[in-house]
């Protein structure tokens, strides 16, 4: 990797982090927990390196394999994170 | 093509950002988590595009699966469990970021037979550990929550050399994996002292403490999926990966103020202990009992009440009878509020998707800092399995392991009830001093069972 595109990563990570914080700060504690699971949910986001490792052809690599436990893993992170969120957030209500 | 790629993911990112934004908001969350599954849906189709199609069999078996087992689970499990579905899935996230990294690495080096690059080199180092660490620590959590461990901090002698030992070693053996890319016995030794690392980080934390722990491991779960988008240079990963991670620490620090713990503290693990130790028998206090017809007539004869929850309720699944009580209460124009601690349960923000599973309305959830000048002025507080945010040892008592913690002044009310299935001590092991003041009266039994009676008298009044 060039030192350009690491420093562009860097630069990434810095804003985002930032701006995640400021984001989070405003939640309020209320709705702590389908924060976290919605947030766990898009810890996921790894299944995109998942996909890219499964992708590799046939099966005799170690590294396939890997890829593949890491996909189900993922998939399971994200569709049961995204559900139980939206299962949460459905009950919260204002009468 | 790849320009459309990166604009995908780019769409994608900014997906993540405004669905949190709108998360932070109770009636948009729902279109908030949407928009964010949306995002994802990018993300994952834009990969997909990239990839060759005669690999498509094994990665939509493996998204079928994975959906599955995760969708079943989501839908099955109870409002009393997210703590550990949380710690569960989290976990499985770290391992996800584990195996790209482990991937990634066996690829270049047994298959390809390329020299990695620095900065992609430590990347799979990082990814390794953070991976490693959040998986078996979110296993470790995840057997505390749901009772197959034991919720007591377990600790033992040389817990910290071990400690210290284990971190030496990562780093010697993080430079061997560096120099001698190609031995795949380093980068596998590498693999196991991460997972030990894991366990030993979250093993002496016990039950009470679990709020600080999950939030920290929800951050290190951001923190591996960001890892993992260095070594395969892709910013979505970086942006969603950042942004759990940020999420995971600012709650984790929320947790650790409610607790009056440093973030430093935390971060460097083993606390909890402070707590063990301070199992002392305090002076042994007098308490007053009530019984269940006192208890609703007491409910009938006040115009204030404030309710504040913890862990015991939800065990107990008192939640929906104590909706009926205040149904009662209201019906008789009686101000029902909740009070809800920061630390109250076993994630942040617990006990409001309990109460908001049993149909409350979240206006009536109160947070401490806006509740608690209020207790002075109401007539009645219902305490129901809470202990230790209760305990007015954390203002008074400066030998209590609590002490400086912020808590509920529910003392200052006029009554206090105490619902409680035996005279035990809170998680924190401690004494409440609470229940030995003149003016706190004591309900012992099932919660669900006897506020269940409570409601029925006051049906017949």
């Amino acid at each position: 990797m060039s030192l350009e595109s690491l420093i562009i990563l860097i630069y990434v990570l810095v804003l985002a982090s930032y701006l995640g914080f400021e984001l989070i700060t405003k939640v309020p504690p209320t709705l702590h927990t389908p924060l976290m699971s919605g947030s766990n949910a898009i810890s996921g986001i790894t299944i995109v390196g998942a996909l890219i490792a499964t992708s590799e052809l046939g099966y005799s690599t170690l590294s396939k394999w890997l890829g593949m436990m890491a996909l189900i893993l993922a998939t399971i992170n994200v569709v049961g994170g995204y559900a139980v969120t939206d299962r949460m957030l459905k009950m919260f209500k204002k009468k | 093509m790849t320009i459309a790629i990166q604009l995908a993911y780019l769409l994608a990112s900014i997906l993540f950002i405004m669905g949190i934004k709108l998360l932070g908001k109770t009636k948009d969350a729902r279109k908030g988590n949407m928009l964010s599954a949306i995002g994802m849906l990018v993300a994952i189709v834009a990969t997909l595009i990239t990839l060759d199609i005669l690999s498509f069999v094994e990665i939509f078996s493996c998204m079928l699966i994975g959906g599955a087992i995760g969708l079943y689970y989501a839908k099955k499990v109870e409002m009393t469990q997210i703590p550990e579905m949380v710690a569960l899935f989290n976990g499985f996230g770290g391992l996800a970021s584990l195996g790209v990294a482990l991937s990634d690495h066996f690829l270049k080096t047994a298959v390809l037979a390329v020299e990695i690059d620095p900065v992609n080199s430590i990347s799979i180092i990082a990814s390794v550990l953070i991976g490693g660490v959040t998986f078996t620590g979110s296993m470790v959590a995840w057997l505390k929550l749901n009772g197959k461990v034991s919720g007591q901090p377990i600790t033992f002698k040389g817990q910290h050399v071990l400690n210290l030992a284990l971190l030496i070693s990562f780093l010697v053996i993080s430079v061997f994996t560096f120099l001698y890319q190609s031995d795949p016995m380093y980068i596998t030794i590498l693999v196991v002292v991460a997972l030990l690392v894991g366990i030993l980080i979250v093993v002496p934390i016990g039950g009470a403490d679990m709020p600080v722990v999950i939030s920290l491991l929800n951050s290190y779960s951001g923190m591996a999926a960001c890892a993992t988008g260095f070594i395969l240079n892709n910013n979505v990963l970086i942006v969603a990966g950042s942004l759990v991670g940020a999420s995971g620490l600012i709650l984790t620090q929320i947790m650790c103020k409610a607790m009056n713990r440093s973030l430093t503290n935390v971060l460097l693990g083993g606390f909890g202990q402070t707590v063990a130790s301070g199992a002392q028998d305090g002076p042994s206090i007098v308490i007053k009992e009530i019984g269940v017809e006192e208890t609703a007539m007491l409910f009938d004869s006040v115009s204030s009440v404030i309710v504040v929850p913890g862990y015991g309720m939800a065990v107990a699944q008192a939640q929906h009878v104590i909706r009926e009580l205040m149904e009662q209460c209201e019906k008789r124009g009686i101000d029902f509020k909740f009070a809800i601690h920061p630390v109250a349960g076993r994630m942040p923000g617990h006990m409001n998707v309990l109460l908001a599973e049993a149909n409350i309305s979240y206006d009536k959830l109160i947070e401490m800092e806006a509740i608690n000048d209020e207790f002075p002025n109401t007539d009645l507080v219902l305490i129901v399995g809470a202990n230790d945010v209760v305990n007015p040892a954390a203002r008074t008592n400066p030998q209590s392991p609590i002490y400086g913690m912020p808590i509920l002044n529910a003392d200052k009310a006029k009554t206090v009830i105490v619902s409680k299935r035996s005279m035990g001590k809170g998680y924190a092991g401690v004494e409440n001093e609470l229940f030995g003041y003149p003016n706190c009266l004591m309900l012992f039994g099932d919660a669900k069972q006897t506020i269940t009676k409570v409601v029925s008298e006051m049906k017949e009044m």
